[in-house]
């Protein structure tokens, strides 16, 4: 397959990642992995009493795109109303990043379902209904 | 500006002299060697020439070398022309193979198995040699074929040749080996205490793509796959690719000509290489036989750090990975996860083919750009054994 067909926002986000590690006092955390091709993103969010999430955090292993989409959704998250960040999906991190080759969309697919988690995880420990 | 090539198990490039002895036969000499005049005689002496080099190369005799687009093509012709035959007469075809060989294998295997073929896949141990001793058990009335690899494109592991071939003769079945990448860097054993059929490239050893040969041992019958004018005494029919067999024959020469003397400084560059790897990085692992492994090949994981962010990282040199994203299998190299330490070990391996252009200074550049680059990816990674409780597979962690 043809690799290194990458947008510049891809390569900045790979080679100098955002927000790497883990949230203090994070309060949602999400460690999600592929079924099939071993990349893994983790996710480490604080958010705030009234529903602001203050500090994004993440971990990545895998492909450049795992990095970069990893790096990318946390900067999207910093700041958003949790409804706001629900709302965040796989296709737009991979938009916010110039778009991937085709055959890169699934590893994408972690960011959104790491969000997904994270606020899952979130909503179960405050004990709010979704 | 063009990276550092360390990539010769893809391929390699032309040598100057090989492409000096080709191109008169795109030119001046251009005759088809099947017509009887003069300009086809010419090609024809070129073409009998080079036969005679792979022969001699190989062991083997001119009239056991059949010339064929590839390897790919060799390796079908040689489980395709078994196998029909023993078909042929309504009996069964029983195959056997180990669970490393190139895709051109298994997926003819798998392509005639479709067809009622039957198959037996040898497992390999964790350094990714066949115990002889299972192919052994796997020979049983209609066997027709054996077919081993000599070395292993991926990890380089060398298959123990010798012992295998005694067992399949003292079986009474033939035993083919794909040598693709093993021909002009180790001694093969052909003939009686060896293969009597083995598939070799040319662009594998600086010579032009599209060109192979299946040597045939005299007391081997096939049949002919590509049927159409009866050339290569009925086994493989199509006007010859004149310049493609000169080509290979000259690389053959070449390659056999100093293989001792490079395969010596290959193994050296390597070792440097591997040394520098283990002094430079903490947690690595070496995929396959640590000595039985082809002189210039090296594959390594690298403990959670992916193969493609790594190739990326390092990208002013050409190497490649066993990853999911690189390997054309979601789930990595088949060849790396044989080996029975887990998906993560392909996913996080780097292979690399040293070559005839590539220098200690390259190597020593090399693992210095490695090193600091799984620093710095392994301070982005996820690390398992730190994951908080109930981070897992789609699962999610409570609040710290």
């Amino acid at each position: 397959m043809a690799a290194f067909e990458y947008s510049a926002a891809v390569l900045d986000h790979y080679e100098r990642p955002r927000n790497v590690g883990e949230a203090t006092r994070a309060n949602a955390h999400a460690e999600v992995r592929s079924d099939t091709h071993g990349d893994r993103l983790t996710l480490s969010l604080r958010i705030t009493p009234d529903g602001i999430v203050e500090e994004a955090r993440f971990r990545a292993y895998g492909c450049v795109v795992a990095i970069a989409a990893g790096s990318m959704l946390t900067e999207m998250l910093r700041g958003r109303t949790l409804a706001a960040a629900a709302g965040i999906t796989d296709i737009d991190v991979a938009r916010a990043l110039g778009g991937l080759p085709a055959t890169k969309l699934r590893c994408s697919v972690l960011a959104g379902e790491a969000i997904v988690r994270a606020l899952e995880a979130f909503h179960t420990q405050e004990g709010v209904g979704r | 500006m063009e990276p550092v090539y360390m990539d010769h198990h893809a391929t390699t490039p032309v040598h100057p002299q090989v492409l000096a002895r080709m191109l008169p036969y795109f030119g001046e000499c251009f005759g088809n060697p099947s017509s009887t005049h003069a300009t086809g005689r010419r090609a024809a002496e070129a073409v009998e020439a080079a036969r005679e080099a792979v022969a001699v190369a190989i062991g083997a005799s001119a009239t056991e070398i059949v010339f064929t687009s590839g390897a790919t093509e060799a390796n079908n012709l040689a489980l395709r022309g078994l196998a029909s035959r023993a078909r042929a007469g309504g009996g069964h075809a029983h195959l056997v193979a180990s669970v490393i060989e190139h895709k051109s294998i298994l997926d003819t295997i798998a392509d005639l198995g479709r067809d009622g073929t039957e198959v037996t896949y040898l497992q390999v141990g964790p350094d990714g040699r066949i115990d002889p001793e299972d192919v052994r058990r796997a020979l049983r009335p209609g066997t027709c074929l054996v077919s081993i690899q000599a070395a292993n494109s991926e990890i380089g592991v060398l298959q123990p040749l010798a012992e295998i071939a005694a067992l399949c003769a003292a079986g009474g079945v033939p035993l083919h080996t794909d040598a693709a990448q093993a021909i002009g860097r180790i001694p093969v054993p052909v003939g009686e205490s060896g293969a009597q059929l083995l598939s070799l490239s040319a662009h594998k050893i600086y010579g032009p793509k599209g060109i192979g040969a299946l040597y045939v041992s005299r007391r081997v019958r096939l049949r002919a796959q590509m049927t159409g004018g009866g050339h290569e005494r009925g086994r493989r029919s199509g006007t010859l690719n004149v310049p493609g067999i000169v080509g290979l024959g000259a690389a053959l020469e070449l390659a056999v000509g100093d293989m001792p003397e490079e395969s010596a400084r290959l193994a050296g560059l390597r070792d440097r290489l591997w040394d520098g790897i283990r002094a430079r990085i903490p947690r690595v692992q070496l995929n396959g036989h640590p000595v039985l492994r082809l002189p210039h090949n090296l594959n390594v994981s690298f403990t959670h750090v992916g193969g493609e962010a790594l190739l990326m990282a390092v990208r002013d040199f050409a190497l490649s990975s066993g990853s999911a994203c690189t390997s054309g299998s979601t789930q990595g190299s088949y060849v790396v996860r044989a080996l029975g330490r887990g998906d993560e070990a392909a996913h996080s391996s780097l292979r690399f083919g040293l070559g005839r252009g590539n220098t200690a200074e390259q190597v020593d550049l090399l693992v210095e750009r490695l090193g600091t680059a799984v620093e710095r990816l392994r301070t982005i990674s996820t690390a398992p054994e730190a994951l908080p409780v109930g981070g897992g597979k789609g699962g999610a962690g409570g609040g710290v």
